[in-house]
Order: C-alpha cells, then structure tokens, then sequence
C-alpha cells in the first residue's frame, strides 16, 4: 500500500500542536484555554450556583449544564450567527454527556455547574477542543472530578486511518472522509463521546479506537500540566 | 456586591483614589494584538486590564439594500457573552449588549470612516457587507471603548478574500484592505458621585449614576453620543466629559496609528 501523505506533514498518528492553559477568565469559578492546531477553545465554569427554572433542579445531586457556541467569526466560511443552532445544541449535549460521567456533584443538591464553552476560531475537531477546554476548567473551578476527560478526533482518509483530522483533510477525498470524535476517561480506557460521520468498516473501528488512545493520554497529560502550571510556586520547579 | 465595597469605593472616589489605585482619568493599562484569528478577515485581541475582547471581521459578498444599490454593508454586533461574567445569561441578546452593538456601530457609521461605496463590487447586484463581531472572554466593564478600539483595529488589519467564479474563497487573502479614514474613538466617561471616571471596571460600572459615551473623530469634532444612567447631567458636566473623553481617546487612536 502507498503511504498517505497528511497536507500538515503530520505522522497518521499525530495530533496537531497542542496549548493549554488554566485560570485565563478571571470572572469565571474555573476557566481554561485550549488550542489544538487552529482550533481554540476557551471555558468558563459558574457555580455550583442556584438553578432556576426550579423544575429542573434535582434534590440528589447537583447538574451539570454545558453550552458550546462559536464565536461569530470563527468559521471556515461566512460569519456564524451568533445564538444556538441544532448543530450547537446537540454538541452542547453530548459534551455534557462526556463529561459528567467523571463528575461527582452530590454535594451540591438542587444546584447547577454551568460550563459555557467558546471558541474564537476552528479548523475541525471544535467539539473536542471544547471538551478538552471544559474538563480542565472544571478542574480548575474545584470540582470533585475522577478523572480528566481528553477528547480527539480519529478518521479515515483514503484509506488510512489518521489521528486529529484538520480543515484540509475533512475537505480531501470529496468530503468523505469518516470523522470520529472521541473522548476518554483515561484511567479505566472507558469512552465517554463517540459520534460518527462517514463510512468505515467494523474492522478500522476496532484499529481506530486503538489507534487513538496514545494521543488521548498525551492530551491528558497536557492538561493535567497546564492546570499544575497555574499552581506552581516560583521556585518550586 | 456588598454595601461596604460600594461605599468604599465612593468614598475614595471623593478623595481621588480609585479601588485598583488608578487616578480618575487613568486608563487601565491597554494591550492590543491584531490578527490572531486564522478564520477572520481581520481581527483582534484588546485587554483593558483584567478586561479582554476578541474582535473578528467577516466579510461576504450580498445583494445592496434597493435604496442604497451601490453602498457597501457594515454592521457591528457586541455579545455579552455568558462565557465572560457570572452575571450574563444564555438568551437572546440583552438591551446592554444592544446597546454596546448600536453604540459602536454609531461611532463608525456616522463617522463616515468608511467609504461604503469603496465596498461596491456592481451597482445593484452585488457587495461587500462587512460584518464587525465584538466577544468579550473576560467582562470587567467598559465594553463600548474596548469595542469601538478594537473594532477599529480589526478593520484596519482586515484583508479581504479573494473573489472567485464561485463566490468568495476564504482560504485565500488578497493585500486589498478597507479604507479607513478616519479613527472614530468612543470613550465612556462615567459620573459618581460628583467624580468623573474613565475605563470603569464592573465594579465601577454598577455604580455609576451617569455616564456619556463621546466618540470623537479627532481633537475637534464628535461623530456620537451617548448619554446613559438614571441621573442627569449638567452644562458643566458635559463640558468636562467631552473634554476629558477627547483627550483619552487621542491616546488610544495613536496606537491605532501605528497600525
């Protein structure tokens, strides 16, 4: 088989450059900025705080409410208006869902933990930048947490299975490469996202999801570094 | 906030001092990064302090309004984002943002800074609309200045995409950039008290008792107004504000300048 060549140079199994920083919105309880390639996500934690309308408070637990947005001119193409859309509807619900399974908000009955997530541009792979942004954020807001939650997109190009797909790949082979977004717990290798779009077979699932883990566990690591970066004592290197 | 803070805080306006030790007419102190978004046409970062704002241009080709056919479009839209202060909500847009929006876009339009009709590609068919995005990540008040500063900054930097049989591509920028004539600048000055303050933080902000947003165009002459709060002004007040709002905003144009 001929070797693919990634536009980026890349290796296929090789995440775009990552940044990652904590404590960057001084308002917010927890806030984190997250940059891959030309994608960046900024978040914003609030609360726990009171939770209206009062039907949707839980007395168990504490909820966990997450909204993705893109700023206006973050687009690949013409302005994105600005207010929710079916599409960031449904990416601020499945980040709540990949998140909240590694959260524990018993302590605070009836009550809300807003993440509200942001991004000033994006070159694909927006919704797990966004991912990466909340989980540091929440971290860093002093939410009980049991682990940290990496998110990376996996996918297939010409018949090769490519790690962080970016603006030019999602646009090669007549847009039909498959795109997976994922996202781990890393300590138990359980998957908390996992959408698709595309077509792949049974078999390259099975090579992506073990493809991918090596990059997840890197971005995890980044993250834990940049909330340790925040707290560091001068001196204390 | 607690009452103890407020009185503090006017207590010390009363003897000059301001809660973060800046002098009345002090500005905080201003950072600006321009083009530091891949997918805007120009863009930029403005903090005023703990303060910081994305500002992005987007632009796109569209039909001209009929009474205007060869007129350009340029809009400015301001979100305070629920992102950048625990006390903004997810919704439609509030009437401080509107506000901030129609103030801002005021400063410029009237201005005549931009020459609409340079944005004209052909007479009733087809041009330019030039969409102005201001986000805040970091709210700690004075959006308006912060806005109309970086907004202008954004323009200024802004290239426009090339033209193709298709429409517009936005992955490629030609050196082409809008005009701008002049450096319409709105600075906010707010009444406490009997204390006139510039660039207030949130904390300033909740309580102020006037405030006039002056948009000058050079040391001379204003292009916007704006006046805002429950109390009213004086002759006297409207002199010193204007005064003192023309003599900040040629700080801040300078470093437009340099653009």
């Amino acid at each position: 088989m001929t070797k693919f060549k990634r536009p980026s140079g890349r290796k296929l199994d090789e995440p775009r450059k990552i940044e990652a920083e904590a404590g960057v919105i001084k308002k917010a309880d927890g806030s984190a900025r997250f940059k891959i390639g030309d994608t960046e996500a900024y978040a914003a934690v609030y609360g726990p705080r009171d939770l209206h309308p009062k039907f949707l408070q839980n007395p168990k637990t504490g909820i966990l409410r997450c909204n993705y947005s893109m700023m206006p001119f973050s687009g690949d193409g013409t302005r994105v208006r600005p207010g929710p859309s079916r599409r960031s509807k449904e990416i601020s619900m499945v980040t709540e869902k990949a998140l909240t399974q590694v959260l524990d908000l018993k302590d605070y009955p009836n009550a809300v933990v807003d993440v509200f997530i942001e991004l000033p541009q994006t070159d694909a792979g927006s919704r797990c930048a966004g991912i990466c942004a909340a989980s540091i954020a929440l971290a860093d807001a002093g939410i009980k947490m049991k682990d940290m939650i990496p998110a990376v997109s996996i996918g297939k190009i010409k018949d090769f299975l490519v790690v962080d797909l970016d603006g030019d790949e999602e646009h090669l082979d007549d847009n039909e490469a498959a795109d997976i977004p994922i996202a781990m717990i890393p300590s138990t290798e359980e998957i908390t996202l996992l959408q698709m779009d595309g077509i792949i077979s049974k078999k390259d699932l099975k090579d992506a999801l073990k493809l991918v883990k090596p990059s997840l566990i890197k971005i995890a690591e980044v993250q834990r570094t940049a909330l340790k970066k925040k707290y560091e004592v001068e001196g204390e290197k | 906030m607690n009452q103890e803070i407020k009185d503090h805080i006017r207590n010390s306006l009363k003897k000059g001092v301001r809660l973060d030790g800046r002098k009345l007419d002090e500005l905080r102190p201003v950072e600006l990064e321009t083009d530091v978004l891949s997918t805007a046409e120009g863009s930029a970062k403005v903090k005023f302090g703990d303060a910081e704002i994305f500002v992005g241009v987007k632009m796109a080709l569209e039909k001209p309004y009929p009474d205007t056919p060869d007129d350009g479009v340029l809009m400015v839209n301001a979100e305070l984002l629920p992102m950048s202060n625990p006390e903004f909500e997810s919704g439609p847009p509030s009437i401080d943002s509107i506000e901030a929006s129609r103030v801002i876009d005021r400063g410029i339009r009237e201005s005549k800074s931009i020459d609409t009709k340079s944005l004209c590609i052909e007479k009733g068919e087809q041009v330019w609309s030039i969409s102005v995005d201001v986000a805040p990540v970091n709210y700690d008040g004075n959006l308006i200045d912060m806005g109309g500063f970086g907004a202008l900054a954004a323009i200024k930097t802004a290239r426009f995409p090339e033209i193709t049989e298709d429409g517009v591509d936005y992955h490629k920028r030609t050196n082409k950039k809008i005009v701008v004539k002049k450096l319409p600048i709105p600075i906010t000055v707010c009444k406490i008290g009997d204390s006139l303050i510039v660039d207030p933080t949130e904390e300033e902000e909740s309580l102020i008792d006037a405030r006039l947003t002056i948009t000058s165009l050079d040391k001379d002459n204003i292009c916007a107004l704006q006046k805002g709060g429950d109390y009213p002004l004086s002759m006297e007040d409207i002199d010193a504000m204007v005064d003192l709002a023309m003599k900040k905003a040629s700080e801040l144009r300078k470093k437009l300048e340099a653009l």
